[in-house]
């Protein structure tokens, strides 16, 4: 056992490496955005003094490198610093700056639960959804239901999301006003209603992300099909179902766990599509939003969200698939 | 008749390769009687493994029955639903595959996929399945039969996986168990512990089997009857005595023949010659696990040195060592008295030409995609500097050497030679360098005794021509008794008995090499039954082998 924790602790090392690394990469190109806040928030008519005491406010004027130091040591003690977009209309209205509610924290905060509630539901959906049409097509293989169920995910994920969920929205919410086509929901809400009014965009995303799992997982599958060990139990007199669900799956988990990864970190990090056509208050919303007004705290901490997502959930698919290696889990 | 319970008649099976279907079995009969052992014989290709499934109903992917009918108890296997055929297989029909490590299921427990059988054909409950399993493990002699079950498969060696197979065949206690070259691969000293199981187990239950295997020696241990096939025909079918003391036909003559090529010994070496290469003291290891400890001998002009032991024994490590692709801890490795640098990478050209390899698995030592012409032109150009027309010379001279023809066989692909010429090509890339000594690592033990045998001649004459040195690693030691004029023997890593072959094989010898030489299988019935009563029942294998640690 000794050996897998050591393999688990050097991941979660390179992992926090990784993070580092992206952290520069994502404090020097929010930095190379062109425009600047200061400009883009006295409009047209501002004077040069005006926008350099602004600048000077919000640390601008100083150099990259402390700048970045700064922000490095406040993101180490959990501190993502203030919106440059909250503070300002804070002191317009000529309170003190860094309430609670101007920080990037607080900010962040609520759409980011929002959106980890949109990704569960999606995930507990398309992933058992995906697992087992991949089972199913590996099972009847190159039999019609395969070919209908590579054809119906293949064009799922083709299709732009956005036309996805306008088609969703006109069968369920339109023609058959079974669900809601709106998905506004806020804080005090009660979770039956919540999850009523995620469904729509979690089902646009879970056909996005079905494609991708359902075929690795019957590809994964049919690899392993010619091993002697499958020979072996269709010779013990086995049921096919047998032999795929007991014998050939367990071997073919590792890279079937790093598709459902790649596609989970997709759901937290790029659904601003499906955000937007449901009116979703989620993270991507708020991403986009200060991008547009160069919002640079805010930018950075939801890069740097986005990274840790990623590299959080490959760490944890490298460590499952390192657990599903029977080699690994029991040596000799 | 009864108790007949396999009838095929005039199976015909066919293949399909690029999209055309290829006849693989024209029309074989068998009949198979409750409680008998029928072995299957044959060359590489002859369809033995193609018969012993479709004796089970069973036919691989691309493979499938054309004509002729299969019936098991009566029942046709042929026309039978999938249903019906899974219902049989497992409970009364039980195959044990050649390559037990990659039958079992990596990712289950021995016990579980033991119990998996009769579970799911009903025929016990997990518990009592489990402790039956225990049993099966006690009587097939596996070490701590009440726990070896809960490991993982690859936690067991191989000889013990074969053994918990076969358990695993016998859990349902069927019928009929096909046994598909279960000791192929394993080593001389396993293999005999291994086959007294099968056959103690076979007899305790009466079990009726389908013994498939290339080696005649083991299937007169094992079988009452013997079927010979070539390409897809029967040759001959006896009972085992009067099959081993008068075949019919020439070609099962030709297979009992392959073991009498024998080369005169050579006239003692020289005292004071300079070895052409001399591994002195020799000490290895993989990181930091030991694999070799204080390995010394000498290989002179135009001898052949065999170098054999069990797996695991440090034979093809002692090569890597002496191309330097291993550099050794300590010790010195020379040739002609020069001593060579240990990293192959600091060693020149012409220290590199002098020592050659040929492989075991000509397969995958020759480059798919690299025609014939190029494969051996690349070390006549790297070593000889030679190129356009020079090279094509060379390069058909070498093909006339190893007795291909030149224009026929220049710009063909690997994929286009059999195994045998596989191998020969590997000889003459090796030749191409005009080395003095080459390296022969187990070169004839993936290919059928009659193309071994071709290959062993052919390197014989080619010593002869060429005054060459061979280091011939082998855990064959019929190969070691036709070729070689000096024996070492090694085990963990140590040589434990070296000197010229007559002097090997002729007793007193030291314990190993004497358990090495008595667990060769030999083509008389009695064999195994005088072995183990020799042995006693308790000191096969393993056990004989730890007594002498």
């Amino acid at each position: 056992m000794s050996s897998v924790l050591r393999i688990i602790l050097q991941r979660l090392g390179l992992g926090v490496l990784t993070l580092f690394i992206v952290s520069i990469v994502i404090f020097i190109a929010v930095n190379l955005l062109p425009g600047d806040f200061a400009q883009l928030i006295l409009g047209q008519g501002a004077t040069p003094e005006a926008v350099e005491a602004i600048r000077k406010d919000l640390g601008l004027d100083q150099g990259l490198v402390p700048r970045y130091f700064q922000w490095l040591g406040g993101v180490l003690v959990g501190d993502l610093g203030n919106s440059f977009a909250q503070a300002n209309f804070a002191s317009f209205a000529g309170t003190n700056t860094a309430t609670t509610a101007t920080t990037v924290a607080a900010q962040i905060a609520p759409r980011f639960a929002n959106t980890m509630f949109l990704a569960g539901v999606t995930a507990a959906i398309a992933v058992p959804f995906s697992l087992i049409l991949g089972i199913l097509a590996a099972l009847y293989r190159n039999s019609v239901f395969d070919r209908v169920a590579n054809v119906f995910t293949l064009s799922s994920i083709s299709s732009p999301e956005f036309f996805l969920a306008y088609i969703l929205i006109l069968f369920l919410a339109v023609m058959n006003p079974l669900l809601p086509s709106l998905s506004n929901i806020y804080d005090g809400m009660a979770f039956g209603e919540r999850l009523t009014r995620t469904l729509l965009p979690a089902l646009t995303l879970t056909l996005a992300v079905t494609a991708q799992m359902m075929r690795m997982t019957r590809a994964a599958i049919i690899n392993l099909l010619a091993s002697p060990y499958i020979e072996m139990a269709r010779l013990k007199g086995l049921s096919p179902m047998r032999v795929i669900v007991t014998h050939a799956l367990p071997n073919a988990l590792a890279p079937i766990i790093t598709v459902i990864a790649l596609n989970l970190a997709y759901l937290i990090t790029g659904v601003v599509v499906v955000e937007v056509v449901f009116v979703y208050p989620g993270i991507g919303q708020l991403f986009v939003d200060s991008v547009k007004i160069r919002d640079i705290p805010v930018v950075q901490a939801c890069c740097l969200i986005f990274a840790a997502a990623y590299i959080l959930l490959n760490l944890t698919a490298d460590v499952l698939s390192i657990l599903s290696n029977p080699r690994l889990r029991h040596p000799k | 008749m009864s108790d007949l319970l396999v009838k095929i008649r005039d199976l015909k099976i066919e293949g399909r390769s690029d999209e055309v279907w290829n006849p693989i079995i024209n029309g074989v009969d068998l009949d198979l009687h409750k409680g008998e052992v029928l072995g299957l014989i044959g060359e590489s290709g002859a369809g033995k493994s193609t018969v012993g499934l479709a004796s089970m109903g069973y036919t691989r992917d691309g493979v499938r029955i054309s004509g002729g009918s299969v019936e098991f108890d009566g029942i046709d296997l042929l026309a039978a639903s999938a249903a019906v055929k899974r219902g049989l297989l497992g409970k009364r029909i039980a195959y044990v595959a050649q390559s037990a490590a990659a039958s079992f299921n990596p990712a289950h427990k021995l016990i579980d996929q033991h119990t998996e059988g009769p579970v799911q054909h009903g025929v016990m409950s997990k518990g009592d399945s489990e402790k039956d399993g225990m049993e099966l493990y006690r009587k097939l002699r596996l070490p701590n039969p009440d726990s070896i079950g809960f490991r993982y498969p690859h936690q067991v060696s191989g000889g013990q996986l074969q053994r918990a197979m076969t358990a695993m065949a016998m859990a349902c206690r069927p019928d009929l168990i096909i046994f598909d070259e279960p000791t192929t691969a394993l080593d001389v000293t396993t293999q005999i512990e291994v086959l007294a199981s099968i056959r103690e187990i076979v007899e305790e239950y009466d079990t009726a089997a389908i013994y498939i295997t290339h080696d005649l020696a083991v299937v007169a241990q094992m079988a009452d009857r013997i079927k010979v096939l070539l390409k897809g025909d029967e040759v001959e079918e006896a009972d085992t005595r009067t099959m081993l003391s008068d075949p019919k036909e020439d070609y099962t003559k030709s297979l009992w023949a392959v073991r009498e090529f024998q080369r005169p010994a050579k006239p003692a070496v020289i005292t004071g010659a300079t070895p052409v290469v001399s591994v002195k003291n020799v000490t290895a290891a993989y990181g930091k696990v030991p694999v070799l400890h204080d390995v010394s001998f000498d290989i002179h002009e135009g001898r052949t040195v065999a170098v054999v032991g069990e797996s695991g024994s440090g034979k093809s490590t002692t090569a890597r060592c002496i191309t330097g692709l291993l550099p050794p801890k300590q010790g010195v490795i020379e040739f002609d008295g020069t001593p060579m640098p240990l990293d192959y990478r600091k060693r020149t050209k012409e220290q590199l030409r002098q020592a050659q390899m040929i492989y075991q698995m000509a397969d995958t030592a020759l480059n798919p995609r690299k025609s014939i012409g190029e494969i051996i032109g690349r070390p006549v150009q790297f070593y000889g500097g030679l190129s356009g027309k020079a090279k094509r010379r060379r390069v058909d001279e070498l093909l006339d050497q190893i007795e291909l023809p030149g224009d026929q066989y220049h710009d063909r692909l690997p994929s286009e030679l059999s195994g045998g010429q596989k191998q020969r090509i590997g000889i003459a890339r090796a030749l191409a360098a005009e080395p003095k000594f080459i390296i022969c690592d187990e070169v004839t033990s993936a290919l059928d005794q009659l193309v071994a045998e071709g290959i062993l001649r052919l390197l014989a004459r080619l010593q002869d021509e060429l005054k060459l040195s061979y280091m011939f690693i082998t855990h064959d030691l019929a190969t070691v008794r036709s070729i070689a004029d000096e024996v070492v023997v090694m085990k963990d890593g140590k040589v434990v008995e070296q000197g010229p072959k007559t002097e090997m094989f002729t007793p007193p010898h030291h314990p190993y090499t004497d358990l090495l030489l008595s667990s060769v299988p030999e083509m008389d019935p009695d064999w195994l039954d005088k072995l183990l009563a020799e042995r006693g029942v308790d000191n096969i294998g393993d056990a004989a082998v730890g007594k002498m640690n």
